[in-house]
C-alpha cells in the first residue's frame, strides 16, 4: 500500500498567479495561502549593512520561490534600519519584514530567537535559509529546537524536488512510503568531507539551512524591484525579559581580502615551508592580481593568517584559476577549492593526492618554480 | 562558592586526521581506519569547566555523554583530567538520532542531574560539524546561551553573572550573561591539560554497567561497592523519562536522502618539470588564452 502525504506545499496551479487576488486555500488547514509557506530569509546585518551572505542567500531564496511559485521574504533585525529594504529588495524581495529596536544591535541570541520564532508562527514559512556564520550558527539551532523543525547546517547545495520517504510496514509487512512534493534538498559535505549528504525535512515546517558565506552567487534581480516594507512592533515579539546578554566589548575589523570573490588564486600549504617563503606568494599574488590563501596545515604552522585558510573549516573558493603551492590536499582542503577552473599544482612530490585534481602538475619546491612564475609571467605579459 | 558545572562531551570518529588509508579504492569510508576520539572542542570545554573549579574550590564537574557503551570512555577521559563524575545515555531506542533529538534527550538526561550553574560543551563536534546541540539544549532547558566562547574572563557567582570573550566573524566580543547558562567553546581556546597520573590509577577501572563482560558483572559491581566512584552512571531512555517520540530517529526531523562518496578522479593532466621552458610555456599559455591579464 502506498500512502500519499496530504499536500502540504502550494498547489500548482499557482505557480504562475501567485499575485492574483483570488485566495486558494490550503488543503490541509484552510487557511489563505496567499501571504503564506513563502520562502524566508534572515538577514544578518553589521551595524546597519546587511551582510554579503544574506544577499547570497536571497539570491538563491528568489531562485527557490520561484520554482515553487511562492514569494520571497526577508527579516531585517537590528538597530537604525529606515531605509534597510533599499539593500535587500533589489535581489527580488517581495516582503522586508523590519524589526527596529536599539536592543537588537549587536545581536545577541535570545532576542533574535524571539523574532523569528513568533514571527514564524504566525507566517508558516516553507523555508527559512540563513548564513553559517557565527551568528546563523547561533540562531538557527535555537529557532529549529523551539519550532521543531529540521535544521542542516553548512550547505554547500539547494534544490527542490520530491521525496518518498520510507514510513514503517502496514499490516502485511509491505513498505509504506509517503510521498511528498517540492521539498528542500540540503546538500551538504558531511563526515569531515569524505561525503556529501542530501537532506530533507519533510515534515515539519520550515525547512531550515544554513549556507556558507560565498557559496552561492549574489545577483540583483531587478533595481527597482517593488516589494513590501513591514515594520513590525519589535515588544510584540520580543518580551523584555529576552534581553539578558549584554555585549560589553565589540571589535569587528573590515576584511583585510576579498579572497572568496578572487578570480585567481594562489594557495599555499604547508610545503611552502614558512612564513617568508608565503611572501614570495604574495609577490605572485600582486602581479597577478590575485588573492592568496592557505591550506588548514599552512594557517596552523604560523605561515599565513586564519582569515585566509580555504577548506571545509574556512573559506570556499571559485577562482578561474588557483595555483596550489607545496598543498598535499586533504579531503578537507579540496572541499574548498574544487570548483576552480584551472588547477594548477606545484609539488615536490609527485604522488600528492591533489595532483590527481590537478590540470597542470609542476614537478618542483615552491622555491623553485615561484619565483620562476613570476619572472616568465613579467617578461612575456608586455 | 562552589559551583555545580556540567560538561558535555562525545566519542567521534577522528575525521580530522584522515590518513591516505582512510578511503577505501572504491571510494567508501575506511571505518576501521578512523579511531574513535574526544571530540576536540569539548577537551577546550572541559579546559574551561576545569579553570572553575580550581577558582571556585569544591565545584564539581559532571560530564554528560551519549553513544554507544565504549562512549564511556570519553568520561574516563574526563575522570583523568580532573571531572568528578561521569554519565552515559545510552539506548537501542536513541540510534538515528539527529540533533534535534539528541538535545532533547541531553536535555531530559540534565532535567534529572537537576542542580547546575553552567553548562559547558565544545562549538562543534568533528563528524557531523553542525554546532546544533549546544544551542538546542540551551533552548529547551530555556536558557540563554554564549556560543564560540574563547575564554570565561570572570564568573561572579552572587550576582550570578558570567563574562565571557567571543569569537564572531571577523572580530571579537566580550558578553555579561546570567548564570546558569550553556556556553559552546571554540577550538581555539585554551587546550585542555593532560592526564593527571594519580587521577588515571584512581579511575582506570571505572565503568558503565554495559561495558562489562556478563560473567563479571556481578563480581565488578561487587567490588565496586566499596569504591563508588568506579561506577560510571548509565542511563537509558526511561531513566531520563524521555518521551519515545522525541528521541532517536523518531524524533528527528530530518532524513538522509541520499548519501555520495566524494572520489575524486583523476583530470587528464599535464606533467611539467620546474625547468625555465616549462615554467616559460605555462605562463605563455595561460596568458595567450587570457587566463591571466
Amino acid at each position: 500500500m502506498v500512502t500519499r502525504a496530504p499536500r502540504t506545499s502550494k498547489p500548482q496551479n499557482l505557480k504562475n498567479n501567485f499575485k492574483s487576488t483570488s485566495k486558494p486555500y490550503n488543503l490541509k488547514t484552510s487557511k489563505p495561502l496567499k501571504e503564506m509557506n513563502s520562502v524566508f530569509v534572515y538577514c544578518e546585518i553589521e551595524g546597519t549593512t546587511v551582510k554579503e551572505v544574506s544577499l547570497e542567500l536571497l539570491t538563491k531564496g528568489r531562485k527557490l520561490a520561484n520554482t515553487l511559485g511562492v514569494q520571497l521574504e526577508c527579516v531585517c533585525a537590528g538597530a537604525n534600519l529606515d531605509g534597510i529594504e533599499k539593500q535587500v529588495m533589489k535581489y527580488g524581495v517581495d516582503k522586508v519584514h523590519v524589526f527596529d529596536a536599539p536592543g537588537l544591535f549587536p545581536y545577541t541570541s535570545n532576542p533574535h530567537t524571539a523574532v523569528l520564532v513568533n514571527l514564524f508562527k504566525e507566517e508558516d514559512p516553507q523555508i527559512c535559509l540563513m548564513g553559517a556564520t557565527v551568528i546563523g550558527r547561533d540562531l538557527g539551532p535555537r529557532v529549529s529546537s523551539a519550532l521543531f523543525s529540521g535544521l542542516t547546517a553548512d550547505c554547500t547545495q539547494l534544490e527542490i524536488g520530491d521525496f518518498d520517504m520510507n514510513a514503517g510496514f502496514d499490516a502485511d509487512k509491505k513498505p509504506i512510503v509517503k510521498h511528498f512534493e517540492n521539498k528542500l534538498y540540503q546538500i551538504r559535505p558531511a563526515f569531515g568531507g569524505n561525503i556529501v549528504a542530501t537532506i530533507v525535512n519533510p515534515e515539519h515546517r520550515p525547512q531550515m539551512a544554513t549556507v556558507r558565506p560565498g557559496v552561492m552567487k549574489m545577483e540583483v534581480l531587478d533595481e527597482n524591484y517593488k516589494g513590501e516594507v513591514i515594520k513590525h512592533d519589535v515588544a510584540k515579539y520580543v518580551p523584555e525579559t529576552e534581553y539578558v546578554v549584554k555585549v560589553i566589548d565589540r571589535h569587528v575589523e573590515e576584511a583585510k581580502h576579498n579572497l572568496k570573490g578572487a578570480s585567481i588564486v594562489i594557495d599555499g600549504g604547508f610545503g611552502v615551508g614558512s612564513r617568508e617563503n608565503f611572501n614570495m606568494l604574495f609577490e605572485l599574488a600582486k602581479e597577478l592580481h590575485a588573492e592568496v590563501g592557505a591550506s588548514r596545515a599552512a594557517v596552523d604552522a604560523g605561515f599565513a593568517d586564519h582569515d585566509r585558510q580555504i577548506g571545509q573549516t574556512g573559506v570556499t573558493v571559485h577562482p578561474k584559476l588557483i595555483i596550489l603551492a607545496g598543498v598535499s590536499g586533504a579531503i578537507q582542503h579540496i572541499a574548498g577549492m574544487q570548483d576552480s577552473g584551472i588547477i594548477i599544482s606545484i609539488n615536490s612530490d609527485p604522488n600528492a593526492p591533489i595532483n590527481t585534481i590537478a590540470d597542470y602538475v609542476i614537478n618542483g619546491t615552491v622555491e623553485e618554480v615561484i619565483p620562476k612564475m613570476i619572472k616568465y609571467y613579467k617578461k612575456n605579459s608586455k | 562558592m562552589a559551583l555545580n558545572i556540567i560538561v558535555l562531551a562525545k566519542q567521534v570518529p577522528d575525521t580530522h586526521n584522515v590518513g591516505p588509508d582512510a578511503m577505501t579504492p572504491e571510494g567508501t569510508i575506511n571505518r576501521a581506519a578512523l579511531p574513535a576520539v574526544f571530540n576536540p572542542e569539548d577537551l577546550n570545554a572541559l579546559e574551561q569547566a576545569l579553570r572553575l573549579k580550581e577558582q571556585f574550590p569544591g565545584s564539581t564537574i559532571k560530564v554528560v555523554t551519549m553513544g554507544l557503551p565504549k562512549s564511556a570512555e570519553v568520561v574516563r577521559e574526563s575522570l583523568f583530567r580532573g571531572a568528578d563524575e561521569g554519565f552515559v545515555i545510552t539506548d537501542r531506542c536513541l540510534g538515528g538520532a539527529d540533533t534535534l533529538a539528541t538535545s532533547y534527550t541531553i536535555s531530559q538526561a540534565i532535567r534529572k542531574i537537576g542542580k547546575f550553574d553552567i553548562i559547558l560543551g565544545g562549538r562543534q563536534a568533528i563528524d557531523g560539524d553542525a554546532a546544533q546541540v549546544g544551542p538546542q539544549i540551551a533552548e529547551k532547558l530555556g536558557l540563554t546561551q554564549v556560543t564560540y566562547a574563547e575564554e570565561i574572563i570572570s564568573l561572579d557567582e552572587k550576582a550570578r553573572k558570567i563574562v565571557i570573550k567571543r569569537h564572531i566573524d571577523g572580530g571579537v566580543e566580550t558578553v555579561e550573561a546570567p548564570l546558569p547558562l550553556v556556553v559552546t567553546v571554540n577550538g581555539s581556546a585554551a587546550p585542555c591539560r593532560p592526564r593527571n597520573a594519580k587521577r588515571v590509577m584512581k579511575y582506570k577501572n571505572a565503568t558503565v554497567p554495559a561495558e562489562r563482560p556478563a560473567e563479571q558483572a556481578e563480581a565488578i559491581a561487587a567490588a565496586n561497592a566499596a569504591k563508588p566512584y568506579l561506577n560510571i552512571t548509565q542511563w537509558g531512555a526511561a531513566d531520563i523519562d524521555a518521551d519515545l517520540k522525541q528521541v532517536g530517529k523518531a524524533g528527528s526531523p530530518t532524513n538522509v536522502k541520499a548519501v555520495q562518496n566524494i572520489v575524486f578522479k583523476a583530470k587528464e593532466s599535464q606533467t611539467l618539470t620546474s625547468s625555465d621552458a616549462d615554467v616559460e610555456n605555462l605562463m605563455v599559455e595561460l596568458l595567450n588564452n587570457k587566463i591571466i591579464g
